[in-house]
């Protein structure tokens, strides 16, 4: 194009002068280096959170374990402590991770998408929904239909959300919340009263699971479960980044840039309902993970999509391994649901937001 | 690049968009040639910014025939319209924490695939655009903490990283202090003799006669009158369009229309009819005479 042409020579001056601060935030410098030190971060996660426990193991021990189911190395390990690293922890630490990383991918493009810093799937009623869909199924006796009711309840409950804030005066962060707010009311009730009314036993730690969040059940079914949404819609939406940054300036502009609004919005947020309601088919409604990450992360990388996605996925995976260690640990031999966990952290994240919402209106 | 020829620029003709059962653009034909300065003029709700949302394709025209060059706008894909043309609308709501250069970057976006990082060239051009904008020296700060002279740069510069052909701004001028708007408007007539065409909606009759080569007043979503300003800016049509009294003077450096409304002895502007929004439909009403009329 001809129109600054004339004046690419002052460009590649004024280019020359700043890259001695391209190592700032929002630098891909610096979003390169986060990224790996988070993937080593993971890694060390998984193998030192699998040795925590009322078993005694080390690190080489896990490794050892991991490197003879992969066909890598012969078994070491007495079957019984191979169990526990195999059947026991490694699934529940995997699960914690995909539903961390799927959980704040959730969060991100749900932030962007509505414009609002407080959007995250627990936040506005998609974790509750899928808690019910899952429930109900599970009671029916239909445990193969379990990801799609999940995925059937988070849609119904994101619908529910955004028509009755849209209903109330518009998508402002304030209206979206107090609609999630409602909408995650009726949702967790209806969860707690099939619960009650089918249980037979323990409907209380059962209720306080699916409300709260657990993985105390993860086995590898559950990686299957949660892994299988994360690869196949959790990944494709890392690649939606230059989409979501295109929403920075709302919709008018985003349809200016060339994005097909109407269309790209529900796509989206059908895929975060799909993944949510997969992840909470394994975990329940594990809330604040699709909060207190992505604003973590832009702390350190800014604001741009492209760098936050899958950073937010990393440090959400990161997050969730340690937060469910401690859930398990903590209070030996009883286990907290994670979610009252992520809640104590995930609480002041929330009114922090609010605050700075405020000064900045 | 494509070469200039015959028809090169904007030309859009019987643009009509109903909202409900309300017609707010009419049947409007509009031509902005490469290179030259419009000015889309009117009183609040006259269709300003739906038309500038139409030929943006933003919002899709009920009937239509853009042009662009000569190629035909309705039917271009949406990521090339945004290739060809930028919007910089008014009065956006600033996203938090972005830093100005990565707004700017954001014009890119029609160039780039979904995947990958900004190639050397994307750099280029952002830097190229925001010095073009003069919004260079805050590049790294955050556009939510900048004045809204220095913001107004940014949208510029954005727009510019698109690389467009055809210009549209939504009363780029609106909150800015003078030397801003001067500043913005200054850019806009260099871009446009760089060869950029440019549609600017604007409030302003007398910075809107100095910079545009030619003027479009719109009323109640159709044309009302369309030239340059010297042609199109009388007393009669402001006082048919805006209800108001107005003497057109000539600037004493330039030349061009400067517009001085009169005023009554009690310091009130001397409307011609009460209701400044129905004046327009009802044209002809205009009041008493000038301010001698109101003279106690």
């Amino acid at each position: 194009m001809t129109v600054q042409a004339s004046r690419s020579t002052d460009a590649a001056g004024a280019a020359s002068r700043r890259p001695a601060r391209a190592a700032r935030r929002g630098g891909p410098a610096r979003a390169i280096g986060a990224g790996l030190a988070l993937i080593g971060l993971l890694a060390a996660s998984v193998v030192l959170a699998v040795t925590i426990g009322p078993a005694g193991l080390a690190p080489a021990d896990v490794l050892a374990s991991i490197a003879a189911h992969l066909g890598l190395g012969e078994a070491t390990l007495s079957p019984l402590r191979d169990g526990i690293v195999w059947e026991l922890r490694m699934p529940r630490v995997l699960t914690a991770a995909a539903v961390g990383a799927g959980l704040a991918i959730c969060g991100v493009v749900m932030q962007a998408l509505t414009r609002n810093p407080l959007a995250d799937p627990y936040l506005l009623g998609l974790s509750s929904g899928a808690s019910v869909g899952a429930v109900v199924v599970l009671v029916l006796g239909l445990a193969v239909a379990l990801p799609v009711a999940a995925f059937a309840g988070a849609l119904a409950a994101l619908a529910a959300t955004l028509g009755l804030a849209r209903a109330a005066g518009g998508l402002s962060p304030t209206t979206t919340v107090l609609a999630g707010l409602a909408v995650s009311a009726v949702f967790g009730a209806i969860t707690s009263l099939v619960i009650f009314w089918s249980a037979t036993n323990d409907s209380y730690r059962e209720i306080l699971n699916w409300l709260l969040g657990s993985l105390s059940g993860a086995d590898w079914a559950a990686v299957v479960l949660a892994g299988g949404a994360l690869l196949l819609v959790g990944v494709p939406l890392l690649t939606t980044g230059r989409t979501l940054d295109a929403f920075a300036f709302g919709d008018t502009a985003a349809s200016a840039l060339g994005v097909h609004v109407p269309r790209t919005r529900a796509l989206l947020l059908v895929a975060t309902a799909l993944l949510t309601g997969a992840l909470v088919a394994v975990s329940g409604a594990i809330g604040f993970v699709g909060l207190i990450l992505p604003h973590a992360v832009r702390l350190v990388v800014g604001s741009r999509h492209r760098a936050l996605l899958p950073l937010s996925a990393l440090a959400g995976a990161v997050f969730l391994i340690w937060v469910d260690t401690g859930a398990r640990t903590l209070f030996d031999p009883r286990e907290l649901p994670v979610g009252i966990l992520t809640a104590l952290v995930g609480g002041p994240v929330f009114a922090a937001l609010m605050l700075r919402a405020r000064r900045t209106p | 690049m494509s070469a200039l020829r015959p028809g090169a620029g904007l030309e859009a003709s019987r643009v009509s968009f109903a909202r409900g059962s309300r017609l707010v653009v009419d049947g409007v034909d509009i031509t902005v040639p490469r290179g030259a300065v419009g000015a889309l003029l009117g009183p609040n709700g006259a269709g300003k910014s739906t038309l500038l949302h139409l030929v943006a394709g933003v919002e899709a025209a009920d009937v239509a025939a853009l042009t662009l060059d000569g190629d035909d706008l309705v039917s271009l894909r949406r990521r090339e319209r945004a290739r060809r043309i930028a919007l910089v609308e008014q009065d956006v709501q600033a996203p938090t924490g972005l830093r100005a250069d990565h707004v700017v970057g954001l014009g890119r976006i029609p160039h780039q695939s979904a995947w990958g990082g900004d190639t050397s060239r994307d750099r280029e051009i952002v830097a190229r655009s925001m010095l073009a904008a003069g919004a260079a020296e805050f590049a790294e700060r955050r556009y939510d903490e900048l004045s809204g002279g220095e913001r107004q740069r940014v949208n510029l510069a954005r727009a510019l990283a698109q690389e467009p052909e055809l210009l549209l701004l939504d009363e780029p001028t609106n909150h800015l202090d003078i030397r801003a708007q001067l500043a913005t408007l200054g850019l806009l007539r260099r871009l446009a003799d760089d060869g950029l065409s440019v549609l600017a909606a604007l409030h302003d009759l007398s910075l809107a006669a100095s910079y545009a080569d030619h003027v479009v007043v719109l009323a109640n979503g159709a044309v009302v009158a369309a030239g340059p300003p010297a042609a199109v800016l009388t007393p009669e049509l402001i006082r048919t369009v805006w209800g108001v009294e107005a003497h057109v003077l000539r600037h004493p450096s330039t030349g061009r229309p400067l517009i001085a409304f009169a005023e009554r002895a009690d310091g009130h502007a001397a409307a011609a009819s009460t209701d400044g929004a129905d004046a327009a439909a009802t044209s002809v009403i205009a009041g008493p005479g000038g301010p001698e009329g109101f003279a106690p």
